[in-house]
């Protein structure tokens, strides 16, 4: 555990936006922190929100999105900051590694020009030997050699072409690095030589990881703590080791038992499918799927609680206990799952 | 004894039956879903496009005299090139013929032709481009190479020539014209409907077909069809706006329909220029205005559906967010 | 997945090959329509006015009696040496047609481009930059209108307020009489010669003759360009690259032109080819219409007078032009993507 200040800061954010069925609320309510040089796995299902709250944090949401809440980078908020403040700060504060490392760079500039924008931008006044200089070490640490400087991405292949978003995302040394579903898209060799490069960062540079996925051995690898998400809530969150020997809420004990593994002799799914975002159902949001609900879940949304110390939880199972109405513990009838729409 | 079949109506709900109509439905459901600009446009291009419709096949009842009259009932002619007036509203040429009648009798001419020329053009193209597309092979690079060359090729000039030589063989009448248009256009239904078909061959839902053992007659049929059917109409509205462009250059050209047999706006507007130099403007204004407002009300027809239907340009409409307030954490 | 970029000169050597097979196929197609028409050539344009046995001579000198098969591969010979024959009306070596009203129809389609694109750049980068605004609806109208209107009715309209209401400019030909009897005439491209001999009463005339055909031909070939930028440009903000530039800090305003607009602009060339065939033929109705004497005039003349020999000639040049010109672009496309290199 390092002991330090969080460097990110999130209490409350919502990201809500409009389409002619109504707001859909990917962002329902969400807080946690990321301390310097930890490394926060974001899990969860396709459509849960977690690629938009990447998004959210730096400030990238389209037209008609509209954010809430807090959200502090080493101290300063910046939910409501003009644009321009959040753009002078991605790059050499807080960098993103996106999913699709095939489409990501423009394919008629060379790698050296999109490392000489990036600099520039920043740094109007670095020399162009310096800011030559600082790509080839940016890349040179992720296996690139100097001769492929200046050729077109198209010549590279997927893999390498994310460790070159990784390098350019890297080359201002922010200290916080998002990466949404950075090896999604790649094979599994590959997949292990970003995770290690990731891991590197960390280690030299202490710089704080947010990583976003749906691929839990992922997170089991790479992670210092976790975070579920489920339907644009944080439904739990603790630190790796922990929540994978016993998990606390029912759809992360679900998720585990999904996993495939050797020791697997059966399948097992979740029934049903995640909701649809423009209309949540009412209280907790997993109750029509968990097996465990409580009449209480139905009515009312779970606080957030904390039956240890770093873990924190929202769900009525794990109290508390003096807000549940009486009778409220009985267990709920369901009616059987229905089909659900898709999300 | 084998149990009666289950009808339709006792099956589970879940197992939906795919209908026609619902084709057409789903289809044109990004039309009734668009809203603001994109959907105004497509409702005035259909607008424009209708009216002249309605003015083609109504223009024996909605001219005011025919097209190549050029004197009254009682015998007396009409003043040669007179300004609009009353009994002329858009003014008499220089044959004394109503210029109002002949741009009311040039809209049937101009849908007709490009009608025919519409269903030559697809009846040779559509198929030829389904086959080549599919089967690939010789057949395909051979086509391609013909139809890649007549598509470079500047299209009026084929045009003219085709329709010279067709005239002297069979006379300058709707039909020649059609069929000049066609040989134009037939190149290019072959090339978008090949791309097309060998772009959904692609998607894997016709690979899951073959896999699941379809005959290349129900992939084609099914599949492959009703996807490039999808794009026809965009392409055909676009097509005719130029199909109608192109009659008028051969008309204007002299290459045309014979006069006695119908009005043609290129035609009266080659007509026209000689009066330019006197001042004549109505002769020439007329006919030419009758050509922008087809052309452009089927262009943004086509256009406004390509901007609704395509997924990919397709704005999707945004509404204004309005957040309520957070509930409080704790319970007081 | 990854490629070697290839280099520009191996793909201007396969490129150039590939258009071989292209070439003789417009050759071919141009040969039989000439032979489709009703009878030889000699017939066709001369029957009637010469006795039968004169005619009988000339279809023998000419060689319309050998097998097809022979006539054919004569003239894919000739073409190549670049030999059209003679007119058979007025006896002109259609060389000689061809390079001067060629260069009439050169200067005009030359002109003509550089307004197209010009106008159809601006215009379409503005509209797609600002979607759904004014000035975007205004665009696109603006191109739709002006492509739906054709290039003979913009040419009445100039030459009724232009020419004669106003009598600014004047409604024919490329030049005043006087003028073009003093103007040294070196490559038939009279605003080149204008300049290069020094004669500015001749390029000022010159010029003011060029201004409505080019402006009337340029816009209606400017429209198709502006769709098409403007469809680009909505595309490529959309794309992920622009995304990923945004999220690197880098200013909207150099993701807008260095990203967005540079990238929308590609196909620009490619464009100009395809539309190069709309530009030709929009070059013999602009022709027409102000008496401007290009090869497209003198087509219409030659085939009303059943000249096949002359038709076949302008059309096989044609043919080669085209073949020549997309040949270019695709180079000059390699050139600026290199994506498309083999």
């Amino acid at each position: 555990m390092i002991p330090s200040d969080p460097i990110l800061s999130v209490r409350r954010m919502r990201v809500w936006y409009g389409t002619e069925r109504g707001p859909v609320r990917a962002v329902d309510d969400v807080s946690f922190e990321i301390r310097t040089g930890e490394t926060l796995g974001l899990v969860g299902e396709s459509g849960c929100g977690k690629s938009t709250l990447g998004r959210g944090l730096m400030g990238l949401l389209p037209e008609g999105a509209v954010v809430d809440g807090s959200v502090r980078f080493q101290g300063q908020e910046l939910v409501g900051q003009p644009r321009k403040v959040l753009r002078s700060m991605r790059g050499p504060q807080i960098g993103m590694i996106f999913q699709e490392p095939m489409t990501r760079l423009n394919p008629l500039m060379r790698i050296e020009d999109h490392f000489l924008e990036t600099l520039r931008t920043h740094e109007p006044d670095l020399s162009q030997d310096e800011a030559r200089k600082r790509s080839l070490e940016a890349l040179g640490r992720m296996g690139i050699p100097p001769t492929r400087f200046r050729q077109y991405p198209h010549e590279f292949s997927g893999g390498m072409r994310q460790r070159i978003m990784i390098a350019l995302g890297l080359v201002l040394q922010p200290k916080l690095v998002i990466a949404d579903e950075p090896t999604t898209s790649l094979d599994v060799l590959v997949e292990a030589q970003i995770l290690g490069i990731l891991a590197d960062l960390k280690a030299n540079f202490d710089t704080a990881l947010l990583l976003i996925t749906h691929n839990l051995g992922i997170v089991a690898e790479s992670c210092d703590r976790v975070a579920v998400m489920y339907a644009g809530k944080i439904v739990e969150q603790a630190e790796t080791h922990e929540l994978f020997r016993s998990p606390a809420h029912p759809y992360t004990r679900e998720l585990l038992a999904s996993i495939i593994s050797l020791h697997t002799t059966g399948l097992r799914s979740i029934p049903g499918a995640p909701p649809d975002l423009t209309d949540p159902p009412p209280g907790c949001r997993f109750h029509p799927r968990c097996p465990d609900a409580m009449l209480v879940c139905r009515d009312r949304d779970p606080l957030p609680t904390r039956p240890e110390p770093s873990r924190e939880v929202r769900c009525w199972l794990h109290g508390p206990d003096r807000v549940i109405p009486e009778g409220g513990r009985r267990p709920l009838e369901r009616e059987g799952v229905a089909l659900a729409d898709e999300a | 004894m084998a149990a009666p079949p289950v009808p339709r109506s006792e099956m589970s709900p879940s197992v939906e039956v795919p209908r026609r109509v619902g084709f057409v439905r789903r289809t044109f459901a990004p039309v009734a879903q668009a809203r603001g600009i994109p959907r105004a446009i497509v409702w005035i291009g259909a607008g424009i496009t209708a009216m002249f419709i309605l003015l083609a096949i109504f223009a024996p009842v909605v001219a005011p005299y025919h097209f190549n009259q050029y004197r009254t009932g009682d015998g007396e002619r009409f003043v040669k090139q007179e300004a609009p007036s009353a009994e002329h509203p858009f003014g008499t040429n220089v044959m004394s013929t109503d210029v109002m009648s002949r741009v009311i009798y040039g809209s049937r001419t101009a849908i007709e032709v490009v009608l025919l020329s519409l269903a030559f053009a697809l009846a040779i193209g559509l198929p030829l481009g389904l086959v080549s597309g599919y089967f690939r092979g010789k057949l395909d690079r051979a086509l391609v190479l013909v139809m890649d060359s007549m598509i470079a090729f500047p299209y009026l000039l084929i045009a003219i020539v085709v329709a010279f030589l067709l005239s002297e063989a069979i006379g300058r009448g709707v039909i020649t014209a059609a069929l000049a248009i066609s040989v134009t256009y037939t190149p290019f239904y072959f090339r978008v409907v090949r791309n097309h078909v060998i772009s959904v061959q692609e998607e894997p839902y016709v690979e899951a077909a073959r896999a699941l053992g379809a005959r290349p007659r129900t992939i084609i049929g099914r599949y492959v069809f009703q996807n490039v059917i999808q794009n026809v109409p965009v392409i055909a509205t676009l097509n005719a706006a130029d199909a109608i462009l192109t009659l008028a250059a051969l008309g204007f050209l002299g290459y045309g329909i014979q006069p006695t047999e119908a009005a043609e706006w290129g035609y009266d507007i080659q007509r026209a220029i000689a009066d330019a130099g006197a001042g004549i403007w109505w002769t020439g204004l007329f006919p030419g205005l009758a050509i922008v407002l087809l052309v452009t009300g089927l262009t943004l027809l086509g256009e406004g559906l390509n901007d609704v239907m395509n997924p990919v340009i397709r704005k999707r409409p945004i509404r204004r967010v309005e957040m309520p307030p957070l509930p409080a954490l704790e319970e007081p | 997945m990854a490629r070697q970029t290839g280099s520009l000169r191996a793909y201007f050597l396969t490129r150039l090959l590939l258009a071989v097979p292209n070439l003789l196929i417009l050759l071919t197609i141009v040969f039989l329509l000439m032979r489709v028409a009703p009878g030889d050539p000699i017939s066709a344009a001369l029957g009637g006015r010469l006795p039968q046995e004169e005619l009988d001579r000339r279809r023998h000198e000419a060689g319309y009696d050998r097998p097809i098969v022979v006539q054919y591969l004569e003239f894919l010979g000739n073409t190549l040496t670049l030999d059209f024959g003679t007119t058979l009306t007025d006896n002109r070596a259609l060389t000689s047609v061809i390079v001067q009203n060629g260069a009439a129809t050169l200067e005009l389609t030359f002109f003509a481009m550089v307004v197209a694109v010009t106008v159809g750049v601006i215009v379409g980068l503005v509209a797609g930059r600002f979607r759904d605004t004014v000035l975007d609806v205004g665009g696109r109208l603006f191109g739709i209108v002006i492509y739906a209107a054709p290039v003979f009715f913009l040419g009445f309209l100039a030459q009724l307020t232009f020419g004669k209401w106003l009598g600014l400019l004047p409604t024919s030909g490329r030049a005043d009489p006087v003028v073009q009897f003093d103007l040294d005439t070196k490559t038939n491209l009279f605003v080149l010669d204008s300049i290069i001999t020094g004669n500015w009463t001749a390029l000022w005339d010159v010029t003011r003759h060029l201004v409505m055909p080019v402006l009337t031909l340029g816009l209606v070939i400017g429209g198709v360009f502006i769709r098409l930028i403007r469809v680009n440009v909505l595309q490529t903000l959309k794309g992920d690259y622009v995304e990923a530039a945004r999220a690197r800090g880098v200013p909207e305003r150099k993701v807008v032109f260095r990203h967005a607009f540079r990238n929308a602009l590609v196909p620009v060339v490619t464009v100009m080819g395809l539309q190069f065939a709309v530009l030709l033929s929009g070059a013999v109705l602009t022709e027409q219409t102000f008496n401007w004497p290009g090869l497209g005039a003198e087509l219409v003349r030659y085939l009303n007078n059943r000249d096949y020999i002359a038709v076949q000639g302008i059309i096989t040049f044609t043919g080669l032009v085209v073949v020549f010109a997309s040949l270019m672009i695709d180079v000059v496309t390699a050139w600026i993507d290199p994506r498309v290199r083999y």
